[in-house]
């Protein structure tokens, strides 16, 4: 068999379609996670509609992407959602879809664990109560719990169990892996980005230089039983890979279409900077994915800049995009958390120059947040003084339609 | 889950094997994506020669006919056979009652 370019290498140009792609159906959320990446709360506007939706589903099977990553926002809260879900697997696009648990009811779990083209992973981001509800808000901890009791009620085997690793639940690993044991479910660690409101608690959240050895000692000791959708791969300069592509497939094998459609390289860079289209646009998905030019960009070989010369990019290859530009590094310069210390020295030569911005802010207006946050800060005109926040904006779209409840209709429960 | 990807010891080239009906592929340039919608889990095929393989597989009467029908000669049937072992072992391909 010849090989002429290794699997990575293939991958690093880019496929004809993406491997599977993350899907946010909307902005709207039942919760205020303090480091949501894409800043979710209220519902756009402009949210692509039932039809519209199902086309991108259409466009999804002719390209035969396997299966998309569903998220948010909250993406149950759409009341579509378990529509769009059925007509995505009767046309084989497999779902996985993220939630935080609110509308995992018992005779949900049932219909979703009798499906073998539908996969669910519930966020939880503290194996205690107390460490949960800080970054997730009150009472998320116990939805969370409970949407676990029904799907492990309804058998529904391997379910997912996703964790942002922080500072300050990087001690509860082994505890992360006993609820998930527990539940018949399987383990997932992400990284935290400093994306969305990342941005704003990134400093205080992100794992310490000690913390990311130890959580890749933990994670190396177990190998492929714990899942890390391959967000660590800037770790593998630590020596060993861990298991998974290792590779940043932004815009080459992944990306993202976000709620009122716009693609995006990855979920973690709503920016304008990596926005490639929009699936409105004509041509549809396919042609963003194959056309775009900030994708033919990235599926070009990387320099490596700054990072060239050091031992080890041949296994982090400079990490990870988002991480970087949203805490004001070059992108081909070293990932703030690389584990030889570059981006720490990066950032403190960099002080005083501010960090780009995401794009869009969907936050609720007001936050019950549980913990002091910074001030937001937004590009754009300086909103006019006055009492309230629901006065217009020049220069920004309208926004009326967001003052509504983003979840009219939905009652907890 | 940690060794379902590991060869498994004497892959019979006699036997009649095919594609897990759970299994969705697509062809790329370097041979193809396989995706297991039971496991969730991806595989690749490295070379179009091995896509051509296992695409017959369910109509051949046993894998070593598939290998020939595709062109693969003698010398290369091992690799052939311990790229298809890898696949059994993570269920990508099974082995189909004999007709």
């Amino acid at each position: 068999m010849t090989r002429p370019l290794a699997l990575v290498e293939q991958f690093q140009y880019g496929l004809d379609a993406p491997i599977c792609l993350t899907w946010e159906l909307t902005y709207a959320c039942n919760l205020s996670c303090v480091h949501c990446l894409s800043s979710s709360g209220r519902r756009d506007p402009r949210e692509l509609t039932t039809a519209e939706c199902r086309a991108v589903i259409d466009e999804l099977e002719r390209m035969q992407v396997f299966y998309v990553n569903i998220g948010g926002g909250e993406p149950t809260v759409r009341a579509d959602f378990w529509d769009l879900v059925d007509y995505a697997t009767a046309h084989h696009v497999g779902v996985k879809f993220s939630t935080n648990g609110v509308k995992i009811t018992a005779e949900i779990a049932r219909r979703l664990a009798a499906s073998d083209y539908v996969d669910v992973q519930i966020s939880l981001d503290g194996a205690t109560e107390q460490v949960n509800d800080a970054v997730r808000g009150p009472g998320s901890y116990a939805t969370a719990l409970r949407a676990m009791r029904h799907l492990a009620g309804a058998g529904f085997r391997g379910f997912k169990i996703s964790v942002v690793v922080t500072r300050h639940n990087v001690g509860q690993l082994d505890d992360f892996k006993a609820i998930a044991d527990r539940f018949g479910a399987q383990l997932r660690l992400t990284r935290l980005r400093p994306s969305g409101r990342g941005a704003d608690v990134w400093d205080e959240l992100h794992p310490t230089a000690g913390q990311q050895r130890q959580l890749y000692d933990w994670l190396a000791a177990r190998g492929e039983q714990v899942l890390t959708g391959d967000s660590f791969f800037h770790l593998a300069a630590y020596g060993e890979a861990l298991p998974g592509l290792n590779l940043c497939g932004a815009g080459r094998v992944v990306c993202l279409i976000d709620p009122v459609g716009d693609v995006y390289a990855c979920p973690f860079a709503i920016h304008d900077s990596f926005l490639a289209g929009n699936v409105r646009g004509p041509g549809g998905f396919a042609a963003v994915w194959r056309e775009s030019e900030l994708f033919a960009d990235l599926r070009r070989p990387q320099a490596g800049g700054a990072c060239h010369s050091c031992s080890a990019y041949d296994s982090c290859r400079g990490g990870c995009m988002a991480a970087k530009f949203f805490t004001g590094l070059p992108l081909d310069g070293p990932d703030p958390e690389c584990v030889k210390g570059h981006g720490e020295r990066a950032l403190a030569a960099a002080v005083g120059e501010p960090a780009p911005r995401p794009s869009g802010d969907h936050s609720h207006r007001s936050h019950h947040s549980n913990r002091p946050r910074p001030v937001p800060v937004s590009i754009g005109p300086r909103p006019p003084a006055g009492p309230g926040p629901s006065q217009a904006r020049p220069g920004l779209p309208p926004d009326r339609a967001c003052n509504q409840s983003p979840l009219a209709g939905f009652r907890p429960g | 889950m940690s060794t379902d990807t590991l060869p498994r010891a004497g892959f019979d080239l006699d036997r009649p094997w095919q594609l897990h009906p759970q299994v969705s592929v697509r062809p790329e340039r370097f041979g193809a994506l396989l995706y297991h919608f039971g496991t969730r889990r991806l595989s690749f095929l490295k070379s179009p020669a091995l896509l051509a393989v296992v695409s017959s597989l369910g109509d051949a009467p046993s894998a070593r006919q598939a290998c020939r029908s595709a062109g693969v000669t003698e010398a290369e049937l091992p690799a052939y056979a311990a790229a298809l072992a890898t696949l059994a072992g993570s269920q990508m391909i099974r082995e189909r009652a004999s007709s």
